[in-house]
């Protein structure tokens, strides 16, 4: 299995053969954070640049870390403090960063599409750390990741998805990764936050959450994003929680090793119970140590395919 | 690929990792303070077998990791390698310890330079030896090795295989001509 694209853009256009090996690669890398030494020389004399256009800490942190451990030289830039404020494109910003001779971009943007825009317009690597509501595969890797660590497989699991699944890259990553790796993916919302025909993804919907726990090997519970609620539809934060909220009492009737994951920021006491968030089935921290791995495995590989043309799979 | 000569067989290579790991305990007066790091990938069979003689010959076990080195490579960037990145397992600090670094053939010396530079992340060792199966010349660096299976001249266009049971089903090295 060869990896030739200079490019992360997203989990839909990735084969079920090049999803495994970046999963097997973070495997490789893990091992590297536990060292006294916490770092390989695989990207010296790379740089790499982090170009946020939303706010985001835990996202670009992990990829710092990812890419200091790996050797490469990390630059951010935060657009509220950059040229862009000053009106400049998208792909000029792009282009001025390929000049300073970067190697691979990682961008977290508000448009879909925005990184595969970029990405066709330049020559080094673009990583989307995230782009409107369409993808974050880096996020839904790490989660894949972490389901593979804990329940040794995906083949045949039954994850279900939780939350604002409408306004969700992370939902929408996560359903493609997992579908392509044979898992079941129920996604459960109130319907108001279900997208129009997401049944086409393979996904088995409801809006009973008991449903949607009854036999799942692990939830994974999206943030409620209120601010995205713009034209004010969204349940208030106690209803929702009343309705949707992952509490103690609810796992009960769920399997007694349930795996409980979420991408973070938490929202205590709506999203899920503080009980729930520190107790034994919850594996949130992990999500956060094996995202650097995985992110590690994602600029490794994009920075090795670099200088051979982008062969597209179809 | 054809198949010039054979140089070492089954018994032939059991009695070099045998005299091996004499040669390691008489040089470091027993198996204490040892170590035994074995470089992916048949490195590290060579290191679980050396291990195993050591024990047998001392009657003292002595811990065996496997390296990964394909992070630290020269020539990673270079187009068209594309190495599989493999995990490192070393489960024991090799601070203050002696390590005999592991692997099958000795050549330019690439491999243990990037070997050496894995190793110093993981700690500071009292001492790296190095043991090989087969040096076969041809030094692109200043490093040689402690412990020699056997030496064996080679041409530039030849290749020297090392075929082991646990990964070719056959204990066995040969030298082969390099198809052009």
């Amino acid at each position: 299995m060869k990896w030739n694209r200079k490019d992360l853009l997203g989990l839909e256009e990735l084969s079920r053969e090049e999803l495994e090996l970046i999963l097997s690669t973070a495997g490789s890398f893990k091992e590297v954070s536990s060292r006294q030494i916490k770092k390989v020389p695989a990207l010296r004399g790379k740089t790499v640049v982090n170009l946020f256009y939303e706010p985001s800490t835990r996202t670009r942190v992990s990829f710092e870390v990812a890419a200091k451990r790996l050797s490469a030289d990390v630059i951010n830039i935060a657009t509220e403090t950059s040229s862009v404020k000053k009106g400049e494109t998208l792909v000029d910003t792009g282009r001025n960063i390929e000049a300073l001779k970067a190697d691979i971009i990682v961008m977290r943007h508000n448009y879909s599409g925005a990184a595969a825009m970029l990405a066709r317009h330049l020559d080094i690597s673009v990583v989307n750390a995230g782009d409107g509501w369409h993808e974050h595969p880096t996020q839904a890797l790490l989660d894949m990741f972490t389901l593979k660590e804990k329940l040794g497989r995906l083949e045949g699991i039954n994850v279900s998805i939780v939350g604002d699944i409408a306004h969700s890259r992370v939902a929408r990553s996560n359903i493609w990764g997992l579908t392509k790796l044979g898992a079941h993916v129920t996604v459960c919302a109130p319907k108001i936050l279900i997208p129009p025909e997401i049944d086409k993804m393979g996904v088995h919907v409801t809006s009973d959450i008991f449903e949607a726990l009854s036999k799942a090997d692990a939830v994974n519970v999206l943030r409620m994003q209120f601010e995205r609620d713009e034209q004010n539809a969204f349940p208030k934060q106690l209803e929702y929680f009343k309705n949707y909220g992952i509490t103690a009492e609810r796992l009960e009737k769920a399997k007694d090793d349930i795996v409980v994951m979420h991408p973070g920021p938490i929202n205590r006491g709506i999203e899920m119970s503080s009980d729930v968030a520190d107790g034994a089935n919850s594996v949130i921290l992990e999500q956060v140590t094996n995202g650097i791995a995985v992110r590690m495995a994602v600029l490794f590989l994009v920075a090795q395919a670099q200088g051979k043309a982008y062969e597209n799979p179809d | 690929m054809k198949e010039k000569s054979r140089v070492l067989d089954k018994e032939a290579l059991s009695r070099s990792l045998i005299r091996i790991a004499h040669e390691i305990l008489e040089k470091n007066k027993g198996a204490e303070g040892l170590c035994l790091i074995g470089i992916r990938n048949r490195g590290a069979y060579l290191a679980a077998r050396l291990g195993s003689c050591i024990e047998e010959i001392d009657k003292k076990g002595v811990p065996v990791g496997i390296l990964d080195i394909t992070l630290y490579r020269d020539d990673l960037t270079q187009i068209g390698s594309q190495p599989v990145v493999h995990k490192t397992e070393i489960d024991f600090d090799i601070a203050d310890k002696i390590v005999v670094l592991v692997d099958d053939v000795l050549y330019s010396g690439r491999t243990i330079r990037a070997a050496l530079d894995a190793l110093i992340d993981f700690g500071r060792p009292k001492a790296i030896q190095l043991a090989v199966l087969v040096d076969r010349g041809h030094r692109e660096l200043p490093i040689r090795a402690d412990y020699v299976g056997k030496n064996i001249p080679t041409a530039k266009d030849e290749q020297v295989e090392v075929r082991l049971a646990e990964t070719d089903g056959v204990d066995e090295v040969v030298v082969v001509e390099k198809s052009q």
